[in-house]
């Protein structure tokens, strides 16, 4: 009747508002609660997932430190029961066979990435996409490529261990180099077109400095990538146990020793494929985060 | 900013045409660079059809899918081999999409910012780990613990489905789908966290503001706008399932018949290829080869769905993790 004598518990506007927050009320406890378990599975799975990932590793450096001895850095691969064996020839083999791999791919694998970033018609695109497929391509099938193409014609040997994982290198070089070009910013091309550059000189001085951080990490990515693959090797390497410097002969290399040596019941033999794995898998890590390093100093050197 | 916005021509083609290619001997090495790419890989898709044609021409298509693999009697039935490598891909898949996109949820929004750099350079790093190194780990250290302790608990618990009849071997079919997992899962959850981490900031923030709980921001939220780019990093870890070679054959136990339980020995296309070729001849070798084209044609069927679904979702720098994981 008067506005003095204003009874808040009977306004119906307030008494609705009180309501709906004792309704949200009750529903938030009950959203917590669920958003608490939800989220507390997803916990759970980072750590179920973390567990395996961390075991492997410790199991590779617990088992594989205790192979690495003076004659496993400087003697050959020996057969079962021959003390003093090493994986001289191994590592010989998985660094040449990288190399080579990596000096072929370098060059292509740049040139493919600047007509994928330069180009936009259907053939690079139709390009690109062959590319990318060409990564998810199974490994295995890479080395009966070199079986089937070049082992039939000439024999086993280390350079065509080096050309199929080259195969599987290339595609990743590419869509690095091309990711990498595309990050350059337009006017640093443009500027360079003003001056009256021709477009050789700009790649060259401009373009392709400005890319290097990318190109580097993609490089490096990509032959821990290839320098670790197995399955390539065993049709065109053929494995030999004996130092061989000579690429065009049949090689040995680490994962060759690993794959072999880890189905014997021969202890000796197995602690080989573990100095080996631990081995391979520095390589690999140190070749990771290598390329991090790299990325990570030349990028802060351009600021 | 101002230099880009003042040339005169490209306007939108810009952003991907930037270099238009005008000068002659320019363009034509980049051709040719591309062009070796492009040859080396129709030189590889023809010597595998090739190679594989004698077995075709002798058995016709029908025998891929033939359930016996005996070349003494001349019968080269990929059946037990599409069924173990379509198996183990499963086992492996079962446990990491749950897994892995759990792992991704709380990498991309939940662990401290810190820890997040620490964790996801880990998680990049262990996609790099050869596969032998966990084939050489799945049959040294864990065969031993499927065979004594995961195999019987497993039938004891779940013996009542039938599908885990048999002896612990340690070796077979799940011990091989777990390898798988542990191997895919780095691949994939590299990708789904990209694929997670560029989902609109003021989607998450304006959902926030509307009072939802965390979880809900994810489910309602995130979750929906990324579908397509999981399922891409899903497909992807399939196809790299599906291809895995060495760390298979060394824990599947490689047996040539169709695998009646998870505990018996099975082997995958790759690990029939890779156990055989060295004594293979004449039209054992055409098989094996077609087995090989079994395998490409699956990839690439794989891979093309993933790729199209991956594409455009991760932007530059996604990209480019999800290429050199991948």
């Amino acid at each position: 009747m008067s506005v003095l004598t204003f009874d808040p518990s009977g306004d119906p506007i307030l008494e609705r508002r009180r309501q709906i927050q004792s309704i949200a009320q009750a529903s938030l406890g009950r959203r917590k609660a669920y958003s608490a378990v939800a989220l507390g599975i997803c916990w759970v799975f980072l750590v179920l997932a973390i567990i395996p990932l961390v075991a492997v590793i410790v199991y590779t450096f617990a088992k594989g430190i205790v192979a690495w001895n003076a004659t496993f850095f400087t003697q050959v691969t020996k057969p079962e029961g021959i003390p003093d064996g090493g994986v001289a020839n191994a590592l010989v083999g998985t660094v040449i066979i990288g190399a080579v791999a990596t000096a072929v791919t370098i060059p292509l694998g740049l040139l493919g990435g600047l007509f994928l970033a330069e180009s936009d018609g259907r053939v690079a695109s139709g390009i690109r996409f062959t590319a990318d497929l060409m990564t998810g391509v199974p490994s295995i099938l890479m080395g009966i490529f070199g079986y089937i193409a070049l082992v039939k014609a000439f024999g086993y040997s280390g350079l065509i261990g080096a050309f199929a994982i080259g195969m599987i290198m290339l595609p990743i070089i590419m869509r690095a180099c091309e990711t990498a070009i595309r990050g350059v910013p337009g006017h640093l091309n443009e500027a360079g077109l003003a001056l009256g550059a021709r477009r050789f000189m700009i790649a060259r001085r401009v373009i392709l400095p400005a890319a290097l951080p990318g190109i580097i990490t993609g490089v490096l990515l990509a032959i821990a990538r290839g320098v670790g693959e197995t399955a390539p090797l065993l049709f065109t390497i053929f494995g030999n146990q004996y130092m061989q410097w000579n690429p065009t002969k049949p090689m040995d290399a680490l994962p060759l020793v690993i794959y072999n040596n880890s189905s014997q019941p021969y202890p000796d033999l197995l602690q080989i494929a573990w100095g080996a794995a631990l081995l391979l898998m520095a390589m690999v890590l140190v070749l990771s985060i290598g390329s991090r390093i790299v990325a990570a100093r030349l990028q802060r050197e351009r600021r | 900013m101002a230099t880009t916005d003042t040339a005169p021509t490209g306007g939108e083609k810009r952003r991907h045409g930037r270099f238009s290619l005008s000068n002659g001997a320019y363009r034509v090495v980049l051709i040719v660079g591309a062009g070796i790419f492009a040859a080396l890989v129709a030189w590889f898709l023809y010597s595998i059809v090739n190679q594989a044609r004698p077995v075709f021409s002798a058995l016709g298509v029908s025998w891929i899918f033939q359930p016996t693999w005996n070349p003494n009697l001349h019968e080269f039935g990929l059946l037990p081999f599409i069924l173990g490598t379509i198996e183990t891909t499963a086992i492996a898949m079962v446990l990491a999409v749950p897994i892995g996109l759990g792992t991704a949820l709380s990498l991309a929004y939940l662990v401290p910012a810190r820890v997040k750099v620490v964790l996801g350079s880990a998680v990049e790093l262990l996609a790099a780990v050869p596969s032998v190194v966990y084939g050489l780990w799945g049959v040294v250290a864990l065969a031993p613990l499927w065979r004594e302790y995961v195999e019987p608990f497993l039938t004891s618990v779940l013996g009542w489905t039938g599908l885990f009849n048999g002896p612990n071997e340690g070796v077979g079919l799940l011990l091989a789908g777990t390898i798988l997992f542990i191997m895919v899962l780095p691949t994939m959850v590299a990708i789904s966290r990209d694929v997670l981490a560029v989902v609109p900031r003021e989607q998450v923030e304006g959902a926030m503001a509307l009072g939802a709980t965390r979880w809900q921001v994810l489910r309602k939220v995130v979750l929906p706008d990324a579908r397509t780019g999981l399922l891409g990093a899903f497909t992807l870890a399939t196809g790299r399932a599906l291809g895995e070679t060495v760390a298979v054959a060394l824990v599947i136990g490689n047996s040539n018949y169709i695998a009646h339980s998870l505990k018996s020995p099975a082997a995958t296309l790759p690990s029939l290829i890779i156990n055989n070729f060295g004594e293979a001849s004449g039209t054992e070798l055409a098989a094996l080869f077609g087995a090989g084209l079994v395998l490409l044609v699956i990839g690439l069927g794989v891979n093309s769905i993933a790729r199209v679904l991956v594409r455009g979702k991760t932007g530059a720098a996604g990209g480019a993790t999800s290429v050199a994981v991948a």
